[in-house]
């Protein structure tokens, strides 16, 4: 079979996927940043001496993390604004969907690395006097927050990926755009390529530095 | 087997009646120990037999089930009305600056410099400036003849070396009593002497301390009382001379046996 491969709409519809890139990288970083602060509170508080902070934590965590990324985000438009009686829209809803998760993931890299510091280093700061937050914030944190790193951008790459679900909400990024530009114009072979293209331009340099971040810390451990 | 204790008043340290249990094992099981000002204890004892719990029971590191610490005549924590005595974390947190603590495994921060892990505490918990911190700290390890190393980091200095910052680590904050837990048995043989050395001169400018040893030729000669440890309590008290020469236990004797390689 021979394809008449035809790229001339994407020439003149191209500012259509840019406005898709732009919402899915909108969606992307402030999810991912968000998670981030959210996830190290989590961890910490997944870690705390006091129960009633590391049960909540626990279950929070095993709730996003045990259950489909797609219903979260259905659940997040359709289900919990009937809970809160607040309407949100789809790319809000979208946004708080994939932090949450997104923070969940980030909770158990930070508590993997502070259970990874050795013991003596906690007895070390508070035989000097100082109190756990001290402790924490002086002595341990510096030490796992390298080590944290690769999986850190391992989850923003992921997340990166898991935007695209977003499109199920008609958040109007990056696939959602591809997906209505290819049902419009009968092109998908065309379009579809492309938007993976994008996606991978988008995604690759992360995962490059991700592995040098992983192949230097390894030799100097 | 455990001798009446001398007179407790005046005393730097009091500690009365201490239990530590871990679940249903109770490892202290009454202790009494007066420390005053100048006196340096040697712990000695089988392996388990409460030496570290001990130790770390004073500074807090662990909190005693049951008795009274008393440090300078005030006794610590707060007794409700129910007579159990509560610890706040802030408390613990000034009796540990006033109690340092060496360790066995040394415990440095390794993303730290030797100068670093010196002044840390300072600058953390004391609030000195970092200027004023970082001269004290320079000195405290000149003091342990490390100044040359001053910004190596951990990795790159050997047991010993990292002893004596440990050690001018704690002696930077200025503390009342210092205790060590076998500061030297993670140590090659040839690198016990110079924590040893340093340790002596620390007990010539009559510094109070609590050690935990094997080195029992050390403990004679550097040691005012030695306590012998067994089953949680203080089977035999006494001076070096009584305690590790003519030990009247028959526990302590057979102890001493085992470690018979040491030479006074
Ligand atoms: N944190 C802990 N939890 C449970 N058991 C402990 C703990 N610390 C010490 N123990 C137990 O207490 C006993 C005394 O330990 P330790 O004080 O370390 O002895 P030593 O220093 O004389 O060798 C041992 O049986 C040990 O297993
Ligand atoms: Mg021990």
């Amino acid at each position: 079979m021979e394809y008449e491969w035809d790229f001339s709409l994407l020439a003149q519809n191209y500012p259509v996927l840019l406005r898709g890139l732009l919402v899915t990288v909108e969606l992307w970083l402030p999810s991912m940043a968000l998670g981030l602060a959210l996830g190290l509170g989590l961890g910490l508080a997944r870690l705390a001496g006091s129960r009633w902070l590391a049960r909540p934590a626990l279950l929070y965590v095993e709730l996003f993390r045990d259950t489909p990324v797609l219903i979260q985000l259905i659940w997040f438009f359709y289900a919990f604004p009937i809970l809160v009686g607040v309407q949100l829209s789809p790319f809000t809803a979208a946004l708080l969907a994939l932090t949450l998760n997104t923070s969940a993931y980030c909770a158990e890299i930070v508590r993997g690395g502070i259970q990874s510091v050795p013991k003596g280093q906690f007895e070390g700061a508070k035989a000097l006097g100082m109190s756990r937050h001290q402790a924490m914030r002086r002595i341990i944190l510096p030490q796992v927050v390298r080590r944290m790193l690769p999986a850190f951008t391992n989850r923003g790459i992921e997340l990166a990926k898991v935007t695209s679900l977003a499109s199920v909400l008609s958040v109007h990024e990056l696939m959602y755009q591809g997906r209505l530009l290819s049902s419009t114009y009968y092109r998908p072979l065309e379009i579809l390529t492309t938007v993976a293209i994008v996606y991978f331009v988008l995604i690759y340099p992360g995962s490059f530095l991700s592995a040098r971040l992983e192949r230097r810390l390894a030799a100097r451990s | 087997m455990t001798n009446p204790l001398p007179e407790t008043r005046g005393a730097l340290l009091d500690v009365q009646d201490l239990h530590k249990s871990f679940g249903p094992h109770e490892v202290l099981r009454g202790i009494d120990l007066a420390v005053m000002p100048g006196e340096r204890v040697a712990i000695i004892g089988g392996s388990g037999s409460g030496k570290s719990t001990l130790l770390r029971c004073l500074n807090f590191m662990e909190v005693p089930t049951r008795g009274r610490i008393a440090l300078d005549g005030r006794a610590l924590g707060r007794t409700g009305r129910d007579g159990t005595v509560a610890y706040p974390e802030g408390e613990l947190c000034r009796v540990r600056r006033r109690v340092g603590m060496v360790f066995q495994q040394f415990n440095l921060f390794p993303h730290m410099t030797a100068v670093e892990n010196v002044m840390e505490a300072l600058v953390t918990v004391k609030g000195t400036p970092r200027r004023e911190a970082r001269a004290r700290a320079e000195a405290e390890l000149a003091k342990v003849g490390l100044a040359e190393k001053r910004d190596a980091y951990p990795s790159r200095l050997s047991g010993g070396q990292q002893q004596r910052v440990a050690i001018a680590r704690a002696l930077a904050m200025d503390p009342e009593i210092l205790l060590f837990d076998e500061p030297t048995s993670s140590l090659d043989p040839e690198l016990v002497g110079e924590v040893l050395r340093v340790i002596r001169g620390l007990a010539e400018e009559g510094r109070t301390m609590l050690l935990v040893t094997h080195e029992l030729g050390f403990a004679y000669h550097v040691a005012t009382k030695v306590v012998f440890l067994a089953d949680g309590r203080f089977y035999e008290t006494g001076t070096p001379d009584e305690v590790l020469k003519h030990p009247r236990g028959e526990r302590t004797r057979s102890f001493l046996a085992r470690h018979s390689e040491f030479a006074f």
